[in-house]
């Protein structure tokens, strides 16, 4: 019983989204099914560095009449990983554009989308 | 105790929508499933005491990323589409 | 059939990995020096209410400055792939979109975009912030774009919104280092009392910067992504 904390559910989920989409990446011929693939693993990694700086007890690290001004390093939880995950997430959907944009521009030259009919870097 | 039957219940659901994904027979379905694993992403960070996180994936991570593949799925006219 | 052990080996062994750092951590008890630092000193060195946006903007700064500069990249690059033919466009009649859906972006763009604007105004106050604000931003231009997918719209103003607070997010981190204490510093600005809006120096100044550059980043996107889907 003492495992079942909300930092664990989130280390739990977010190590099974991993693997479900490292799964996905490696195993599906769609160019676009690999793209929503490395999407969920993207999610996967965010939740599991937000779990990791959550502390049981704390409130989020936003100072307001409830913590006061004083001691606050024992009230709240880490903002670090806070602010990469947000930094990450912003940049995850310009990746995921990028990637779209490029499986659209091969399925216009090639008029497929099986990753097996690339062979080549260059068309 | 509440927190943590709901957080065990969204993670379970969260896990089974990251697996339709990848087993659904339209790649649209894919893509609205892997909408709803980020929506309830957010509500998980929320949990974590992450406001600011939780909005950024409700915003960014769910509406946009959805929508820039909707786009894409529009031009691209198949039947396994 | 040797692919398909070696992914199945790959997966093996990524999994014990895992399971092996979920077995053997230990969460926290308390914050390590660093976030106690962020945690302890925020309010009297920066004036934030919001420590994560200290963070994202003081602190760390120089990331924030790369992150955008990144997601510029990213824009750019799609707009060089969806690059459509210069070829005269055949005005096909489409179906127009319904009455509700032109009604109601009448009534909602203004203030959508107002909601924006509010959510990175007081982002060192409340959550949310630039990035946030900028993504809402985008989605009442994507209301717009869905309400009247064949206007055209003045491709100009966005590219120079994205570039004017671009650069002046440049100039007042130099600003900065010339008045202040270093690149991106807040405290040339006068820091105010803390938890009322015009506080915490240049942080709303250089957030509400980064709130119209990734709006107009985010917005260029969706309207090259519609230019392509009309070009058809």
């Amino acid at each position: 019983m003492e495992y079942l904390t909300l930092q664990n559910i989130g280390l739990v989920t977010g190590f099974m989204l991993m693997l479900i989409g490292l799964y996905g990446a490696l195993t599906q011929k769609n160019i676009l099914r690999i793209i929503v693939a490395f999407t969920i693993f993207d999610a996967g990694l965010n939740l599991v560095i937000v779990a990791l700086s959550y502390i049981k007890g704390r409130v989020a690290p936003i100072i307001d009449q409830t913590t006061g001004v004083t001691n606050l390093s024992e009230k709240f939880v880490d903002p670090i990983p806070q602010a990469l995950v947000l930094t990450s997430i912003v940049i995850g959907v310009g990746v995921t554009g990028v990637m779209l944009t490029f499986a659209l521009r091969m399925f216009k030259t090639r008029h497929s989308l099986d990753i097996n009919d690339f062979k080549q870097t260059k068309w | 105790m509440i927190a943590i039957i709901l957080a065990i219940v969204l993670g379970l659901v969260m896990i089974s929508m990251a697996i339709a994904a990848l087993t659904a027979y339209r790649v649209r379905a894919a893509v609205l499933a892997s909408g709803i694993v980020s929506l309830i992403a957010s509500i998980i960070y929320l949990l974590l005491a992450a406001p600011d996180v939780a909005m950024t994936e409700a915003a960014i991570g769910s509406g946009l990323t959805t929508i820039i593949f909707f786009y894409v799925l529009n031009k691209i006219r198949r039947s396994d589409v | 059939m040797y692919k398909n052990m070696f992914i199945i080996l790959l997966l093996a062994g990524f999994g014990l990995l895992l399971g092996s750092f979920l077995l053997t951590h230990h969460e926290y008890l308390s914050l390590p020096q660093l976030p106690a630092y962020y945690a302890d000193n925020t309010a009297p060195e920066v004036g934030a209410a919001n420590v994560v946006t200290a963070v994202v903007v003081t602190y760390r700064g120089f990331d924030t400055l790369g992150e955008v500069t990144i997601l510029f990249v990213a824009a750019s690059l799609i707009a060089m792939f969806l690059k459509h033919s210069k070829a005269p466009r055949h005005d096909r009649h489409p179906r127009p979109s319904s009455v509700i859906l032109s009604t109601s972006q009448k009534l909602l763009f203004p203030l959508i975009v107002l909601f924006g604007a509010y959510v990175f105004a007081n982002g060192h106050l409340t959550p949310g912030g630039g990035f946030q604000g900028g993504a809402i931003i985008a989605t009442g231009f994507l209301l717009l774009l869905m309400a009247n997918p064949q206007a055209e719209f003045k491709h100009g103003l966005l590219n120079a919104i994205e570039s004017i607070s671009g650069t002046s997010y440049v100039i007042i981190g130099i600003l900065g280092a010339i008045l202040g204490l270093g690149f991106l510093d807040n405290r040339f600005i006068s820091l105010g009392q803390l938890g009322t809006l015009f506080s915490a120096g240049a942080i709303p100044v250089i957030y509400s910067l980064i709130g119209l550059k990734v709006g107009a980043e985010l917005s260029n996107i969706l309207h090259h992504l519609n230019e392509v889907q009309n070009e058809e």
